[in-house]
């Protein structure tokens, strides 16, 4: 681009921001499934005490989240399973270390959100009486409910199926009319949590800028809750040019919730955990209902079935305990699809085809048509994407099969991956008391971090996966009910931040002033030896983490060695970060999202030099500790950041299981 | 890019309050260019192809070209969002259509009501949420069982160097 073009294709133009001061009891950072879970639980309780809050979401609500797009299931509905079973089931696929009584709290609450969804209108499909499903709104017409303990339709012992393309519109809604126009601020984008001038271990605001015009939010509040989602783009992705957008997770996922806990010093666990999900190739469209609705197999370029031809690899993890019964945990599973991509009989193809035409078979005309839109509603409730690169390369599913690929890494706790923070579990006896939090005035509040004040719910609490959309949105309801009690408890008192509004003002906008310092010194702003523009220092860090922190290009392959050089390159990339130039609104929210990948994708890559074992086989590998050890590892690796000193402090936490293995 | 604007049909939402696409994209990638009032998206390497701004244009004025790097030209899907269902027209690569709809309400839009104020007979300290109808119970065979491991004092210090955007 030249110089003359890049003038004029700037976004909106920065300028001195002006400086917005809010004061709040309760601020909701992130508008995803976690947040409009706890406003409407926080309206229904804080509104009697007249509480103050505040959403603020650096998108628009109808829109924002992991689920903007769309879903085409719910992935967490208990019905007639026990909270307990959830909880083996989420312990034998994350690997045997997890939160057990983070998620049975889940698992005991999560049905009542899907009631509401399915009472404020999002269409789930129910079984009709002569065993064919109907859809959502076939079953509204019919008068069949989850609610009223009609059966859904199973995709899985815990899915079920939605006609899901307007289930964040419809939550956001429920969200809106609970808290009222006037109680949401969009794009807003939140850069930095502020702990208070006397306590530093309890919360005091947040601070953040408009993306639409120059205004810097400064936040006081007695209670925040982040839920800005995981991260993605933290890795290089198998995409070389304009798909980088196509992340498997959502692209705006820039791991804000980690960076901005973990720099006040919150306590953080199992950073070390990634999510690599195998699914069709390219356009990363989903594979769970073709494996599980459609009973579709995945091949080989042999045609052989790999989870049979490679079973001899589990057994090493079935000694130890794991990989037993009917889970195989996800992280094997690709496990053995690795083995056959280094060996040369992939391309690995999701064999739709037989699926398809087998299930046909015992079918009508109208009844194979069904099938067929089910099978394209898949994609277009929630992965366009794929649904183009299907029509773009001319493949039916029907005809041929398509190829399904172990993705780049990501970083989310709400999934099948279980990185987070660190947070207090229910104040209940069930509970140990290694996983409470007390706070200062002596009380328990469930969802809280380390530090005081500061709560957190979906892809934010860690070492507690296979929440999804429902089970986020039923932990945001947990956590904003304790908020409500935290403010209530608290009613006096009024955390004061450390930084004075002017100089987080100042911080925010540095890259406008390097931009305006050295943009004259060359004819391109792109190229420019005195800045770093934030699409170059993503590329950057992209680079070094896939090469030395276990991505695509090394097979998830990593070593203490490899993490060391990782470590060196990244201090430079931290460095540089002081670099960062903003020529627009645009840019200067790209550089604070890439910065918040940077402390988000170190923080893993040290909780993985920690971790001397490979826990996770198929997401990653320590080559110099290849087996599962759990006379030394089976505990939670935890981290807590010193903003003070610049130290972060890896050690071991206790691992407690809380729920036998089932009797049968 | 993976989202593209039609000069002819893209009207700039002059008779809107807001420019449709840049509100609703959740990636601020779409923008107004207010020189031509033509709307374009400024970063083609961030879109997600969620299609908010495909289904919120008033004009129809923005369609999807698949991304460059790995989808061969001539594909594509393209919907019709109304209130309660959305009609998808699949134009394969090769020329076939397929055609779907699907509902996406059983309500009319915007017709959830806002929720009730709590009765007094509710409590913050135990573990109800508002919509329940009784505080939820404890698992039936709760056992803690601490798993030991070697070195569990074992810790590792990292020391991040200054200086950073944080202190520019």
């Amino acid at each position: 681009m030249s110089y003359a073009q890049s003038q004029q294709q700037a976004g909106l133009p920065l300028d001195t921001p002006e400086i917005v001061e809010h004061d709040l009891d309760i601020l909701i950072i992130g508008g995803g499934m976690g947040a409009c879970g706890a406003a409407y639980e926080a309206v229904r309780w804080g509104d009697r005490h007249g509480l103050k809050m505040l959403m603020v979401d650096k998108a628009a609500l109808e829109r924002s989240g992991a689920v903007a797009q769309g879903l085409s299931a719910i992935n967490t509905y208990l019905g007639d399973n026990s909270p307990e079973d959830y909880v083996r089931m989420v312990r034998t696929d994350l690997m045997g270390l997890v939160r057990e009584d983070l998620i049975y709290d889940v698992g005991r609450h999560v049905d009542d959100s899907v009631h509401l969804f399915e009472d404020w209108g999002l269409p789930c499909w129910i079984k009709g009486e002569d065993g064919h499903n109907l859809d959502g709104a076939e079953a509204r017409a019919a008068g069949k409910s989850l609610r009223k303990g009609d059966k859904p339709v199973r995709s899985g012992r815990w899915q079920i199926m939605i006609n899901g393309e307007s289930y964040k519109c419809i939550v956001a809604e429920a969200a809106r009319k609970a808290l009222g126009p006037e109680r949401i601020l969009e794009r807003v984008f939140i850069v930095r949590l502020l702990t208070d001038k006397e306590h530093p271990g309890r919360i005091a605001g947040a601070v953040g800028f408009s993306v639409r015009r120059n205004e810097v939010h400064v936040f006081r509040a007695k209670a925040v809750l982040l839920a800005a989602g995981g991260a993605v783009n933290v890795y290089r992705p198998r995409s070389c040019g304009e798909g980088l957008g196509r992340a498997w997770y959502p692209v705006w996922n820039a791991g804000s919730t980690y960076a901005m806990s973990a720099q006040i010093g919150a306590e953080m666990t199992m950073m070390e955990n990634r999510f690599v999900p195998a699914r069709f190739k390219d356009g990363y469209g989903p594979v769970g209902a073709w494996f599980l609705l459609f009973r579709a197999k995945a091949v080989n370029a042999l045609g052989e079935d790999y989870c049979q031809t490679n079973k001899a690899m589990l057994r090493p993890y079935e000694e130890r305990g794991y990989a037993r019964g009917h889970v195989v945990p996800t992280c094997l599973r690709n496990h053995m699809m690795l083995r056959e991509m280094r060996e040369g009989r992939g391309p690995i193809l999701m064999d739709t085809r037989t699926a398809l035409r087998s299930t046909f078979a015992s079918l009508d005309e109208k009844q194979q048509k069904a099938l067929e839109s089910e099978a394209w509603e898949d994609f277009l409730d929630m992965c366009v994407a794929q649904a183009n690169l299907w029509a773009s390369t001319n493949t039916a599913p029907e005809e041929r099969g398509s190829e399904i690929m172990p993705t780049e890494p990501y970083l989310l706790g709400s999934h099948s991956g279980c990185c987070g923070i660190w947070v207090s579990g229910p104040d209940e006896d069930w509970v140990p008391a290694e996983y409470k939090i007390r706070a200062a005035n002596g009380k328990v509040y469930n969802r809280m971090t380390t530090i005081e004040g500061l709560f957190t719910c979906g892809d934010g609490v860690g070492a507690s996966g296979h929440k999804f959309s429902s089970g986020s949105h039923a932990e945001g309801r947990i956590a904003g009910k304790q908020m409500v009690r935290w403010c209530v408890d608290h009613a006096g008192e009024t955390p004061v931040p450390a930084q004075t509004p002017q100089a987080l003002a100042d911080m925010i906008y540095a890259p406008w002033r390097t931009f305006q310092a050295h943009k004259d010194a060359t004819t391109d702003v792109e190229v420019n030896p005195h800045m770093l523009t934030p699409r170059h220092f993503m590329l950057r860090l992209m680079k070094c983490t896939d090469e030395y922190g276990g991505g695509v290009s090394t097979f998830y392959i990593t070593s203490q060695a490899m993490l060391e050089r990782g470590f060196e390159l990244l201090d430079m990339l931290e460095e540089d970060s002081a670099r960062l130039a903003a020529r627009d609104l645009h840019e200067l929210l790209r550089c604070w999202e890439n910065y918040h990948r940077l402390w988000t994708v170190r923080l893993h890559m040290q909780h993985m030099a920690f971790r001397e074992e490979t826990r996770y086989p198929g997401f990653y590998y320590r080559s110099d500790h290849m087996p599962l050890d759990d006379a030394a590892w089976k505990c939670f690796v935890n981290s807590v950041h010193d903003p003070k000193s610049g130290e972060t402090r890896l050690f071991k936490r206790p691992y407690i299981q809380l729920i036998p293995e089932a009797t049968t | 890019m993976p989202t593209y604007v039609d000069p002819a049909k893209c009207d700039g939402c002059k008779g809107g309050q807001r420019t449709a696409c840049m509100y609703v994209c959740p990636n601020d990638l779409m923008l107004l260019d207010s020189m031509s009032m033509k709307a374009f998206n400024q970063e083609p390497d961030a879109c997600w192809e969620c299609y908010s701004c495909v289904k919120i244009c008033p004009q129809g004025a923005i369609s999807v070209r698949p991304y460059a790097d790995f989808a061969p030209l001539g594909g594509v899907c393209l919907p019709l969002r109304g209130s309660q269902q959305i009609s998808w027209t699949v134009r394969f690569r090769n020329g076939l259509q397929k055609r779907f709809s699907f509902p996406i309400r059983t309500t009319a839009e915007d017709s959830i009501e806002p929720p009730t104020p709590l009765g007094q007979d509710v409590s913050l300290e135990d573990n109800r949420l508002s919509t329940e109808d009784v505080p939820a119970v404890a698992p039936a065979c709760a056992a803690p069982v601490r798993a030991a491991v070697s070195d569990p004092d074992r810790q590792r210090i990292f020391r991040t160097h200054s200086p950073r955007l944080e202190d520019a």
